[in-house]
């Protein structure tokens, strides 16, 4: 039980020094459960932000297991997924709701 | 409706592996089934309500609402988890010896029940809200292949309960001179597990630094999307592709856990000596 305190008591010190990398932005929108861009470009080693923005009425799950991200965006909503910082490659995301068409990928270069 | 069936067996079946390891671990408890049934029916019209608020929950903290939501859901269970353990550590040799007694420590009975409902209830909240979006977005979408879907999702749901079931019967299986070791180990990485996705959610948002991500990926050898990957991650909370932070959190939660459940287990002695004296 202590342990877990003083864990959480460390957290938010831990926290400052996540934002060593300056971050940058990047958009994605959800339309007819589709992505738009299909492909994302970023750059490597810097965290990203990604807004997702869902313009469908209907909620959706952005899933990536490269990325190791899930995230349930509501019927015209919007989220925020943080990742990276990223090693050069390709990181396919897709959406968990309906995957036939919500496939994407990320090129990180 | 295959595709439906499987997401909504993916969803449900975290849920009611829990479910079925502490229902397993909870045995002998009186009154363990009202509590259980009034934790799943807490959890589900929270899910609904979960659902519901979706946008409103997304929309705290700038955008990482849900992430905050999903590893506090998950810190509870992990302090309701622990404290089970820890309870049982001084509780469950008796419990194992006179399964039928229990009349005597009922109030004790009772503040374990409470947590068993609050574990249950927070597992199928976390796992039903999503569930319900889902098949929210199938019915409200036009054409005539939803009704097919939503049949997919009960054949999905019923697969996972099915497997929880199994979890549990086969844990009741197990002899009793082992049992409250067996069902102690796994309570025990289950919340590991919770732990470490926590800490996922907590990197997710930007909120805690991932360390190093990953640390490691065994992803090509043991897919987290495959049936032994999904499998072991609910029930020992398997990442083939973890942050160091999730070790880290995995790591802090499994040996606090052992700690308490260790030093709760001494004081009985000292206290059985002196009823001797």
């Amino acid at each position: 039980m202590k342990n877990i305190s003083l864990i959480l008591l460390l957290a938010p010190l831990l926290s400052s020094v996540a934002s060593y990398a300056a971050e940058a932005d990047f958009k994605l929108v959800i339309k007819d459960h589709r992505f738009q861009p299909a492909e994302l470009n970023v750059p490597a080693g810097k965290k990203i932000k990604m807004s997702i923005e869902n313009k469908d009425a209907t909620p959706e799950e952005f899933e990536s297991h490269s990325l190791n991200r899930e995230k349930v965006i509501s019927g015209n909503g919007t989220a925020t997924i943080y990742v990276g910082p990223l090693e050069p490659g390709r990181y396919d995301f897709y959406g968990e709701f309906n995957k036939d068409t919500a496939q994407g990928v990320i090129v990180v270069k | 409706m295959f595709g439906t069936a499987i997401i909504v067996f993916r969803e449900i079946l975290e849920a009611a592996i829990i479910i079925g390891i502490v229902s397993a671990a909870t045995r002998g408890v009186p009154g363990r089934t009202r509590w259980l049934v009034a934790g799943l029916l807490a959890g589900l019209v929270g899910s609904g309500i979960v659902a519901a608020s979706t946008d409103v929950i997304a929309s705290f903290a700038s955008g990482v609402g849900q992430e905050l939501f999903n590893a506090s859901v998950l810190g509870i269970a992990v302090l309701m988890l622990a404290w089970h353990n820890v309870w049982m550590a001084s509780h469950g040799a008796e419990l194992a010896k006179k399964a039928r007694m229990l009349a005597t420590n009922i109030s004790e009975g009772r503040s374990e029940c409470s947590i068993l409902m609050v574990v249950v209830g927070l597992a199928v909240l976390r796992e039903g809200s999503e569930t319900v979006l889902f098949l929210y977005g199938i019915a409200a979408s036009e054409g005539g292949g939803a009704r097919a879907m939503l049949f997919g999702g009960l054949v999905g749901a019923l697969a996972g309960v099915a497997v929880g079931y199994t979890i549990y019967a086969g844990l009741l299986r197990i002899p009793m001179r082992w049992f409250f070791a067996a069902t102690g180990a796994l309570v025990l990485l289950l919340a590991a597990g919770m732990a470490s996705t926590a800490a996922h959610f907590l990197i997710q948002a930007d909120l805690i630094p991932a360390l190093a991500s990953p640390l490691w990926d065994t992803s090509s050898a043991l897919p987290e999307n495959g049936i032994a990957g999904v499998l072991l991650h609910s029930l020992i909370g398997y990442d083939a592709r973890p942050a160091g932070m999730q070790v880290v959190f995995y790591v802090a939660v499994l040996f606090a856990i052992s700690l308490g459940m260790k030093l709760a287990g001494k004081p009985r002695k000292t206290i059985q000596i002196k009823g001797a004296i």
